[in-house]
């Protein structure tokens, strides 16, 4: 009797533990194929136009639904079903996304950041339609910046349409701060380290920093080495023509290793959300951050541009402009390609960029858009954007392959602790043989 | 016992085959239910773990699927790699703690409740239980706001001067070079195991509580008659016939904390030096961020032997007694 009543209590508590955690796992499994379900039940009825991306935080969601709606306007008979997916960064987005393009299931089409994020994944496994007709038919050849049509195009072909623009090397500081101790942005690693060890005396942190996801420090980091190798050399790195033990890559090294003396102790606890809360409560003074920073600090905590922050380039990068951009493409396998082809007409065109960018607060990728419709930062970002060198982000992913930052953001995870810039080169070197 | 094994699927056909008998309608009947969930069990479970170790050999390390044959290069790279093998020491580290505090705690809360020294006794045993009901994601987003250095229990610890990092800690204590790591336990995973000993210890405490009902007191008493202390009693008498069950909750508690993957996910994430990263974690990232297909197989495959080993036996070992 008692071995039997231990043996039905073991066996009921392992059924309690299967099923817990077995609704962990089945969770996510469940998200994942519910969707599937959705888009194979939609493409049989009447082919709804599924759109995949990972807006559906404050602003930007609202601009994706500006966008949505517009396009209903323009195409009321097609029915649109917006798949987005949320979690930091698109870093949910992008594992469901791989498993639906391994499965064959292709959402009808999916945000991806321009660059190596799509041409070295799913455009070089040959997954992927190129756009050459639709620029040409549309005449996008000359809205775009050429710099930008060639980060979306691998081999001589187009293969996704830009919608928005964000600057990445962007130091965001607060105004009441600077102004309480006199101090003036800095535009030169001399000058930071100066406002840096002043501030320090006054007992602010300099800068702030949230790297629990390591992608924020590999954030400052290329932003330095942007801006000791020049826009030319930077690409370069990522081609294997400037190796990762140039002099100029350890001097970058040396200095975010200066800098990190400077940061918050804890960093590795936060987001870059929770980074941007401590500039913006006057905890910290300075922040490295892309302008989707200038989103939160306006949206979420109801800041006024050059009011509460201020903003300059990151020290050393004045007139260039590191880009991080979201395109969308046309994924082969799908029911409804010229249902796509509609939607990335008007996701490329003038009013379709104007409706979405002032609301998610970034800038349209054409050079032909509405400036009115922009804030103070937003039309100076866009006469930069212009006029200035480009060059693609590593942390975003299009510089380099996504295996290749996976490992870099291990590499720096490490650095940020142990401070060894000699391992650092190395551990970067290694990493770069799988370029 | 008959009840019991005649629910079990496995005793079932051993007796069928001693015996002999010649397999009634009713046997059929039941291998015909059977057969499906088997094989789906067949295709989903144990095709795939093999298919996961042909992936694991494979140099399918990018977007583009390459099933061309590798040997054993994902798994060299992995043990000379500095995070897996930080993965291995925190996982080790990790695994021993919460094991041996979920055994003392289960155990000492269980007798405390066996005494009926308190009234309420279910209201205790449920207070002790719930948090298991939870998800391990509740628990980690909970306890990562608790055990934040700037927000959460530091709040109340700075007025006593205390103020310690929790999870962003980076130190290792009685630390030593070891492959390309500092082998030692790392501080931040202490913070890790408070959360999952807090999640865990309520089923150790219920396994135990139904152990400890079930001695005879005729045991206790007799005991006492020869003159065993209390601390003796338990030592000596108690703690060895709840040997079964401290024997199950090892495994359980093992083979949970062998894949730990969401309450680490939640909580900590990889950490700085990678401090509180795990082998599931690792899998995840370099598999779905990375596309190291191949590598993220490898893993997989490293934590199925892992948790292979501490079951194996225990199969083993209760097939035998089962005979």
């Amino acid at each position: 009797m008692k071995r039997l009543l231990t043996g039905v209590f073991i066996l009921f508590s392992m059924l309690v533990l299967i099923a817990c955690s077995g609704g962990n796992g089945s969770e996510e499994t469940t998200g994942t194929s519910e969707e599937t379900n959705g888009s194979s039940e939609g493409s049989s009825s009447s082919a709804k136009l599924e759109i995949f991306s990972w807006w559906t935080g404050a602003g930007e969601e609202d601009g994706l639904l500006a966008l949505l709606e517009l396009f209903q306007e323009k195409y009321p008979d097609i029915e649109v079903e917006n798949a987005a997916v949320a979690g930091g960064a698109g870093t949910n987005a992008k594992a469901v996304l791989a498993s639906r393009m391994q499965g064959n299931d292709p959402p009808a089409t999916f945000q991806v950041h321009g660059g190596a994020e799509l041409n070295d994944s799913w455009v070089a496994a040959g997954k992927m339609e190129p756009l050459d007709d639709l620029y040409e038919e549309e005449g996008w050849m000359d809205k775009f910046p050429e710099a930008l049509i060639e980060l979306v195009s691998y081999e001589g072909h187009i293969y996704s349409v830009p919608v928005n623009i964000h600057r990445s090397n962007v130091l965001w500081y607060n105004k009441k701060i600077f102004e309480e101790h006199g101090l003036t942005p800095p535009t030169t690693f001399d000058e930071f380290f100066e406002v840096a060890e002043a501030l320090k005396e006054a007992g602010v942190t300099p800068l702030a920093l949230g790297d629990k996801e390591p992608w924020t420090a590999t954030h400052v980091f290329e932003n330095i080495l942007l801006a000791k190798l020049g826009p030319e050399d930077y690409g370069k790195l990522w081609t294997g023509e400037v190796p990762f033990d140039d002099e100029r890559v350890v001097e970058s090294a040396e200095i975010f290793k200066q800098m990190l003396a400077y940061i918050n102790d804890d960093h590795s606890s936060r987001n870059w959300q929770d980074a941007s809360q401590l500039v913006a409560n006057g905890e910290a003074a300075m922040n490295i951050m892309g302008d989707w920073a200038k989103g939160y600090f306006v949206n979420d905590l109801g800041l006024t541009v050059n009011e509460d922050f201020g903003y300059v380039t990151t020290p050393e990068t004045e007139g260039m402009f590191m880009v991080v951009t979201d395109t969308f493409g046309l994924p082969k396998g799908i029911e409804n390609p010229d249902d796509v082809k509609k939607f990335l007409s008007v996701l490329g065109s003038v009013e379709g960029q104007d409706v979405f960018n002032p609301l998610k607060g970034s800038i349209p990728a054409r050079v032909d858009a509405d400036k009115s419709k922009y804030d103070e930062y937003g039309q100076d970002t866009m006469e930069d954007f212009q006029n200035d060198a480009l060059a693609p982000s590593l942390a975003h992913g299009s510089a380099a392959p996504e295996g290749f930052l996976t490992r870099f953001n291990q590499a720096i995870n490490i650095f940020v602790t142990q401070q060894d810039v000699e391992q650092f080169i190395e551990a970067l070197k290694a990493a770069a043989t799988d370029l | 016992m008959e009840p019991a094994s005649e629910t079990n699927l496995s005793s079932e056909v051993t007796i069928s085959k001693k015996k002999k008998k010649v397999l009634t309608k009713d046997h059929w009947l039941a291998i015909g239910f059977l057969m499906p969930s088997i094989i789906l069990i067949l295709i989903f479970v144990y095709g795939f773990i093999g298919w996961t170790g042909y992936v694991s050999l494979s140099n399918w390390n990018t977007v583009v699927p390459d099933f061309s044959f590798a040997g054993l290069k994902n798994y060299i790279f992995l043990f000379q790699d500095f995070r897996f093998q930080a993965d291995l020491r925190n996982n080790l580290f990790f695994t021993i703690l919460f094991i041996s505090v979920v055994l003392i705690l289960g155990l000492v809360l269980a007798i405390l409740l066996d005494q009926k020294m308190v009234r309420g006794e279910s209201l205790f045993r449920n207070i002790f239980f719930f948090p298991m009901a939870l998800s391990f994601v509740v628990t980690g987003v909970v306890w990562q706001w608790l055990l934040n250095p700037s927000t959460g229990v530091n709040l109340l610890l700075k007025h006593v001067g205390l103020e310690p990092k929790w999870y962003t800690d980076t130190s290792i204590i009685a630390g030593f070079e070891l492959g390309k790591i500092e082998f030692g336990l790392p501080v931040a995973i202490i913070s890790v195991v408070i959360a999952a000993v807090w999640q865990m210890t309520g089923f150790a405490l219920a396994m135990y509580l139904a152990g400890l009902r079930n001695i005879d007191d005729e045991i206790r008493e007799a005991a006492r008659i020869d003159g065993c202390s209390e601390f003796q009693l338990y030592w000596k008498v108690i703690i060895p016939q709840l040997k079964p069950i401290t024997m199950s909750i090892v495994i359980m508690m093992a083979h949970i904390s062998l894949k730990i993957f969401d309450l680490i996910y939640a909580m900590t994430g990889p950490g700085a030096n990678f401090v509180t990263d795990m082998p599931g974690v690792y899998m995840f990232e370099t598999t779905f961020r990375g596309n190291y297909y191949a590598n993220g197989a490898a893993i997989a495959i490293i934590m199925l032997l892992m948790v292979a080993i501490f079951i194996l036996p225990y199969l083993w070992n209760s097939r035998r007694e089962g005979r």
